[in-house]
């Protein structure tokens, strides 16, 4: 094993202790930041999937959020467990992210976002006008939350570990996926489709797969959005919130697998660590994003990924210059 | 049938500012791709600009000027270059969701700087009625179709007639060829950038009268614009303005025709059936596929 595995590893083992430890004395609203912080790292590692990896532009994420709250909500309310509603978004969210991957079929990059923009619109609509099924605008309140091994919930740190341990498998179920021959397949459709096509992939599949499995990411993250607040209404999943999850994935680094992480920790927490400046906090975090943007516009782990080539190259043509300097010196 | 009427004439006046966003949103697709998702806030804006001055006391004609040559220097020169020029060459999505967060800062500026409250702005249309072959027609839509409709052909007449407006479209359609004979491509870019300005500051002067000055505005504005440019065929100028008069009318009929709730899906399943069977839109050319 290298010394920079190694350090990966053991960072990477400090930076979960810390999840697990550091919280534990935190107050109930610093508690709600963070679980909403795995929350939305879970969506956004689902967009991050349609658009990192298969490169499918996707501005129905938060639409996949709603759905998924909205399922959650509907049936734990009326008593049934919360893993049965995840199932259930989770299909849901999958066939009709499959649907919605048809007309990229179709259309190319931009046409599709235009779609999927429509789709976001659709679903607030029904979210807001359907009060046989959502209640409408005065939304689904007291939605309890679930009991894990018999263990309750109910309080706010219990729950972040809900939240923490979801994203862990969530985590660990993407970090599998695109490293087996479907992840491969899903950045050959981003790189170049109509050579992937030409090399035998069944890129009609592969599209529809990365929205399907995209979608249903969305879903997971909604049924435990509904717990998570305990209240659920059409206002959060309006369109505004597809594209926050497309900023996160954006800035973090699209394609990156860490990047969700950092993007919806600048989307959650940032905006938190301006609130000092009252009025002006969502104006400093539009200039931050718009900065960071032009600067790298390949987000964060873009910035770390140049810097980490750029060391590369200089190391190899230090090689290459004592390789040049032996050789000539040689007689 | 009168009701008709009165619905397809009011559809026409929301649908003709719709156009003048549209139009404005293509000729920036156009010239430099670039996506703008703050085309919705950029109409929201000038109306503050214009309301700002008035409160410094300036008449309300003078406000307009000044207000049009703020929103060219911030909306046109100071969006080109802060923003369009130095992040253009890394692609699409960037720039579009650098866009985005443009729009959230907007919004919160309007919201911080002026009120959270909707504030009444002068109509440059006198109010009142006319009759028209026994009809009862509202002066501002009337108003606001005929100068919509002019802005429209001056803009046409300029891209198709004059010799900038031939120079603007090779920049478009090929810039390297443009710039070999003897195009000023750069300037020309540039332009679009302004026109488009004055394009959201004209729509701004003339929707905030029916939708009062809030800081809101844009959201429900940009993407009526973007359905429009989308509708009409997303590459070409008089597609955007089919496109905007058709989302205009549609939304206005289908208010009093469908139902209230859903009025604004109309124009959704719309575009939605659009993309599906003739995705360069009504009047737009196809793209070609690059390997």
């Amino acid at each position: 094993m290298t010394a920079a595995k190694t350090l990966k590893i053991g960072f990477g083992i400090v930076v979960i202790a810390a999840l697990i430890i550091v919280p534990m004395n935190f107050n109930r609203y610093g508690l709600f930041i963070l679980s909403q912080w795995a929350v939305m790292t879970i969506a956004a590692m689902g967009l991050n999937l349609t658009l990192g990896y298969a490169g499918q532009v996707s501005l129905a994420q938060g639409a996949f959020v709603g759905i998924g709250a909205y399922t959650a909500a509907i049936m734990t309310s009326s008593g049934l467990p919360l893993i049965g509603a995840l199932g259930v978004a989770i299909v849901l969210c999958f066939a009709i992210g499959w649907i919605l991957g048809y007309p990229a079929l179709r259309v190319q990059h931009h046409y599709l976002a235009f779609v999927t923009l429509a789709f976001s619109t659709l679903a607030f609509l029904v979210f807001r006008n359907e009060d046989w099924l959502t209640k409408g605008i005065y939304g689904i309140s007291n939605i309890p939350r679930p009991e894990i091994f018999g263990y309750p919930t109910r309080r706010p740190l219990p729950f972040y570990y809900v939240c923490l341990g979801s994203l862990g498998i969530v985590s660990l179920a993407v970090w599998w996926l695109i490293r087996s021959p479907w992840g491969r397949a899903f950045i050959a459709l981003r790189e170049n489709p109509v050579r992937a096509l030409s090399l035998g992939i069944d890129t009609r599949r592969y599209t529809l797969m990365a929205f399907a499995i995209g979608s249903a990411l969305g879903g997971v993250a909604g049924t435990l959005y509904a717990p998570l607040t305990q209240y659920v209404d059409p206002v959060p999943f309006h369109l505004s919130l597809s594209l926050d999850l497309l900023m996160m994935v954006i800035v973090g680094g699209s394609g990156f697998f860490f990047g969700p992480f950092l993007g919806a920790m600048i989307a959650v927490l940032l905006p938190e660590w301006l609130r000092f400046t009252q009025g002006y906090y969502l104006m400093l975090y539009a200039i931050a994003v718009i900065l960071l943007l032009i600067y790298s516009p390949t987000g964060i782990l873009g910035i770390l990924d140049r810097y980490i080539s750029e060391r590369r190259t200089k190391a190899a043509s230090a090689l290459r210059a004592v390789a040049k300097a032996k050789l000539e010196t040689a007689p | 049938m009168s009701n008709l009427l009165d619905l397809l004439i009011a559809g026409l006046a929301t649908g003709a500012i719709y156009a003048i966003v549209a139009v404005g949103f293509t000729l920036l697709w156009q010239t430099s791709q670039t996506i703008n998702f703050a085309q919705g806030e950029f109409v929201m804006l000038p109306a503050f600009l214009m309301l700002a001055v008035m409160h410094a006391g300036a008449p309300f004609w003078l406000a307009i000027l000044i207000g049009i040559a703020l929103s060219l220097l911030l909306l046109g020169l100071g969006f080109k270059m802060l923003l369009v020029d130095p992040m253009l060459r890394h692609g699409v999505l960037p720039l579009a969701i650098a866009t985005m967060a443009l729009a959230i800062g907007i919004k919160e500026a309007a919201k911080q700087f002026w009120s959270a409250e909707a504030s009444p702005f002068p109509s440059i249309i006198p109010g009142g009625d006319v009759t028209i072959f026994g009809r009862v027609v509202a002066l501002q839509s009337i108003g606001v179709l005929v100068l919509a409709i002019l802005a429209v052909l001056g803009l046409t007449t300029l891209l198709n007639r004059t010799s900038i407006g031939h120079q603007m479209q090779a920049a478009a359609q090929n810039p390297t060829v443009a710039r070999i004979i003897g195009v000023p491509v750069e300037r020309m870019i540039l332009l679009t950038f302004l026109i488009n300005a004055f394009l959201v500051a004209l729509a701004s002067l003339l929707i905030t009268p029916i939708y009062l000055a809030k800081f809101s505005n844009g959201e429900v504005l940009g993407q009526a614009a973007f359905i429009a440019a989308i509708v009409g065929g997303f590459n070409q100028v008089r597609g955007a303005i089919a496109g905007g008069l058709l989302i205009g009318v549609v939304d206005n009929l289908s208010a009093a025709y469908v139902s209230t709730q859903y009025r604004a899906a109309v124009p959704l399943v719309l575009l939605i059936a659009i993309i599906l069977f003739r995705p360069q839109g009504m009047l737009g050319r196809p793209e070609e596929r690059t390997v």
